[in-house]
C-alpha cells in the first residue's frame, strides 16, 4: 500500500506482496530496528542455531512424528491421512518452537524482562516455560474471556512463575491482549523484549516467527518422502494468526502440486462478529492495518475492528498474518472455514478413531480433513498439521459436549 | 486557517471526537479555542487504540459505541472551521479508519472540511509515501511523532516529512497524565532543533499549567490531551464546554488549573 518516503533510502523490509510492513507508534521503531539487526546476526551465527537445535531436540522433543492415521483414513475411505504431531512437543503445541527461538534471541540481546500475549494460553505457557528455562522475568497478557475459558493454562503459567495479567478491554480476547502487550512494550521498551506469539505484527515479527516454525515443514517434507516416496496432495492447517500454518506450508511453497489449505474459525455463523474467517467472501474481512501490520482485517465499513467469535481462543482474532494475505491473493494457498460445531465433532472423531485429543484450534484442521479426505483418491496423501493437544480444552469440551451424558 | 502558535508557549488541545457526543465536542472545541488553544487535535475514536492509556481508551470506547465514524469527525471539523476560521485544526487518527476510507478520499475530504493537518498515530515515515503524496495534493500538513527513542536518522526523516509542527513525545509510553514533565522531553527537543526549523510541540503527560510552563522553557507548544478528556468524562455534558473553557484559560494563562 505504500512504498518508500523520499528521504529514506532502500525498499521497505518485511513486505509480503502488498502486505506486512510496520505500522507502529514511533517509540517502538528503534526497538524494531534493534530487533531486526539482532535477529539477522543470530541468523548468521552457527552457535545460535546449535543451541536452538539442541534444545528443540533434547528439551522440546523434536523431530515430532509424522503419524499415519490408519483408522481415520479407513473410516473416511479416501486419502491417506498423516498427522504432523506438533501436539507431542513439550508444553503441548507448536508454540514452543518460536518462544524458544525468541527467548534465546532476547537473552542474546541482554533483555531480562519478557512480555507476551496469549489467546488459548499455549503461547503464554510456552513463553513462561522458556523464561523459566533461561532465567528471565515473564509477564503474560491475556484477555479475561480467554482466562476464563482456558483457565488451566492460566494456572500453568502462574505455576511456571509468570505474572499473568488479565485484559478486560474490547472483547477481552487475543486482540486486546496484543494491544495491552504493545502498551507495555512502548512503556518499557528499553528493558523489555516482546515475544510475539504468531506470524503477525510489525516487521521483523512475521518473518522471524515463520522462520522459527519452518522446522515443521522441513521435517514433514523429509518424513513423507522417506515414508511414501512422494509429496502429499494437500496440507491442512488451522489459521488464527497463522504461525503453525505458515510453518507447515513454507517448505512446500515451491511444490506447486501440493495444495495448501488454511482453515479459519467459522464460529457460529457468517454474520460479522460471529466468526473469525478473515478470508471468507462477504465475511467482513478486507485489507487494513491492525497492530502493526497490513493484512486482511475483520472490520465494519468505517474501519472499526469487529468483534470475533470462535469456540477456540487461539483462532479468535480479527486479523491474520500478512504472508497468508499474500498467499490468499496469489492463490497459492486456499482458505476455508469450519464452524464451532464441526470442530467439536472432529475432536470427538479423532479422539475415538485414533486416541488423539486435538486442541480445538487444531480440530478445525481435522474437520477440514474429514470433509476433504473422502473426495480424494486412496493413493493420495492428506497431511494435517496437528498443532496442539486438547487437554487445555477439557473444561470447554465437558460443557459443549455435555460429556456426562455424551455417547 | 493555519497552524500558528500565537501564545508562548502555544497550546494544542486533543479531544476525542464524539465523547460524550458530537454536538458537545463542538461546543468544547469552540470553548477551548476561545480560551487560548492554538490548535485542536480532533481524535477519531478507534476500537483498538494501542498507543493510548486508560483515559483515552475509555473515551474512544464510548464514542465508538455511539457509532461515531471518521466521516462524522470530518463533518464536525467542518463546523468548527466555519465557526472559528482562524483556529488550527488537525485530524488525529489511527491508520485503519483512514485506510478504509482510502488515502486519497480521506485527504480530499479532510481538506474540504477545512483541516490544516493530519496526525496518524501508527504511520511511520518509511511507510508514508502514498500518504504524503495525497497530503501534498490537498495542501495538508502531515504531523509526525518523534520519540525519545528515535535515533538521529529517524529524527531527520521525521522533520523532513513533517509540516506545521513536529510532535515530540515527552517520554516512552502511552498517553496519560503524570506528575512531572519527563527529563526525556528537553533532550529530545534539543535533538530535534538540530534538524528542523519547524515549531516543536511536546505531548504525553502534560496535564496542568505548571507542566505547560515547564514545556514552554524549551519547546514551542504543549499538547494537553488525557487531562482534558478526563475532565470531560467527569463533567455532565451540559457543563463540559464551560469547564473545559476554564481549564484551558488556566493553562494558557499559567495561573494553575
Amino acid at each position: 500500500m505504500a512504498t518508500t518516503a523520499p528521504e529514506m533510502a532502500g525498499p521497505v523490509p518485511g513486505r509480503f506482496g502488498a502486505y506486512g510492513g510496520r505500522y507502529v507508534p514511533e517509540t517502538l521503531m528503534a526497538a524494531l530496528e534493534e530487533l531486526e539487526t539482532a535477529y539477522a546476526e543470530a541468523q548468521a551465527d552457527p552457535a545460535f542455531h546449535a543451541e536452538l537445535n539442541d534444545l528443540l531436540h533434547n528439551y522440546c522433543g523434536r523431530p515430532t512424528p509424522l503419524y499415519y492415521a490408519k483408522r481415520l483414513s479407513e473410516k473416511l475411505g479416501g486419502a491417506k491421512i498423516y498427522l504432523k504431531r506438533e501436539d507431542l512437543l513439550h508444553t503441548g503445541a507448536h508454540k514452543i518452537n518460536n518462544a524458544l527461538g525468541q527467548g534465546l534471541l532476547a537473552r542474546r540481546m541482554g533483555k531480562q524482562r519478557i512480555i507476551a500475549e496469549t489467546g488459548a494460553g499455549q503461547h503464554g505457557v510456552a513463553t513462561a516455560t522458556v523464561c523459566s528455562l533461561l532465567g528471565l522475568e515473564c509477564v503474560i497478557y491475556m484477555g479475561e474471556e480467554d482466562m476464563r475459558r482456558q483457565e488451566l493454562n492460566v494456572y500453568r503459567m502462574r505455576l511456571l512463575g509468570a505474572d499473568v495479567r488479565g485484559v478486560a478491554a474490547g472483547s477481552a480476547t487475543l486482540k486486546d491482549a496484543i494491544s495491552e502487550a504493545m502498551r507495555d512494550w512502548v512503556t518499557n521498551v528499553r528493558t523489555t523484549y516482546y515475544i510475539l506469539g504468531s506470524a503477525l505484527g510489525a516487521h521483523p515479527y512475521p518473518t522471524m516467527v515463520r522462520n522459527f516454525h519452518r522446522v515443521i515443514s522441513i521435517e514433514a517434507r523429509q518424513q513423507i518422502l522417506e515414508r511414501e516416496g512422494k509429496l502429499p496432495a494437500a496440507i491442512v492447517a488451522c489459521v488464527g494468526g497463522g504461525s503453525n500454518a505458515i510453518g507447515a506450508f513454507y517448505e512446500f511453497l515451491p511444490d506447486a502440486e501440493v495444495k495448501l489449505i488454511g482453515v479459519e474459525a467459522g464460529g457460529r455463523g457468517a454474520k460479522l462478529g460471529e466468526h473469525a474467517a478473515r478470508f471468507q467472501k462477504d465475511g467482513g474481512g478486507v485489507p487494513g492495518v491492525l497492530q502493526g501490520t497490513y493484512s486482511y482485517v475483520l472490520q465494519d465499513d468505517a474501519g472499526q475492528i469487529s468483534l470475533t467469535h470462535s469456540v477456540s481462543a487461539g483462532l479468535d482474532y480479527a486479523s491474520v498474518g500478512p504472508e497468508h494475505a499474500m498467499l490468499h491473493d496469489t492463490g497459492r494457498a486456499t482458505y476455508v472455514s469450519c464452524s464451532d460445531a464441526d470442530a467439536l465433532a472432529a475432536t470427538v472423531t479423532l479422539a475415538r478413531t485414533e486416541g488423539i485429543l486435538p486442541a480445538l484450534e487444531s480440530a478445525h484442521a481435522v474437520a477440514e480433513a474429514i470433509r476433504l479426505a473422502p473426495t480424494m483418491a486412496k493413493d493420495e496423501i492428506l497431511m494435517v498439521n496437528l498443532s496442539g493437544r486438547g487437554d487445555k480444552d477439557m473444561g470447554i469440551l465437558a460443557k459443549e459436549l455435555d460429556l456426562k451424558g455424551y455417547k | 486557517m493555519a497552524i500558528e502558535f500565537r501564545n508562548k508557549p502555544g497550546l494544542v488541545i486533543y479531544l476525542t471526537a464524539g465523547d460524550p457526543d458530537l454536538a458537545t465536542t463542538r461546543e468544547i472545541a469552540l470553548a477551548a479555542i476561545d480560551n487560548g488553544a492554538d490548535v485542536i487535535e480532533l481524535g477519531v475514536p478507534f476500537s483498538d487504540p494501542l498507543a493510548d492509556g486508560p483515559v483515552i481508551q475509555r473515551a474512544s470506547e464510548r464514542a465508538v459505541a455511539r457509532g461515531v465514524r471518521l466521516v462524522d469527525v470530518l463533518a464536525l471539523l467542518s463546523e468548527i472551521r466555519t465557526a472559528r476560521p482562524q483556529a488550527g485544526l488537525v485530524v488525529f487518527s489511527y491508520l485503519n479508519p483512514v485506510v478504509r476510507m482510502g488515502m486519497e478520499n480521506f485527504c480530499a475530504a479532510a481538506a474540504a472540511a477545512g483541516a490544516d493537518g493530519v496526525l496518524l498515530t501508527d504511520m511511520i515515515v518509511e511507510e508514508a509515501a502514498e500518504y504524503l503524496a495525497a497530503m501534498r495534493r490537498h495542501g495538508l500538513a502531515p504531523v509526525f511523532l518523534a520519540a525519545p527513542t528515535s535515533p538521529e536518522a529517524r529524527l531527520k526523516a521525521i522533520a523532513a516529512n513533517s509540516a506545521g509542527f513536529v510532535y515530540a513525545i515527552s517520554r516512552v509510553g502511552i498517553t496519560g497524565t503524570q506528575q512531572q514533565v519527563a527529563g526525556d522531553a528537553g533532550e529530545l527537543v534539543a535533538r530535534l532543533r538540530k534538524v528542523t526549523e519547524l515549531p516543536i510541540a511536546v505531548g504525553f503527560g502534560i496535564s496542568n499549567a505548571e507542566h505547560v510552563q515547564a514545556v514552554g522553557k524549551f519547546a514551542d507548544a504543549a499538547v494537553v490531551g488525557s487531562a482534558l478528556v478526563s475532565l470531560i468524562e467527569q463533567t455532565p455534558p451540559a457543563e463540559a464546554a464551560a469547564a473545559v473553557g476554564r481549564f484551558v484559560a488556566g493553562l494558557a494563562a499559567g495561573k494553575g488549573a
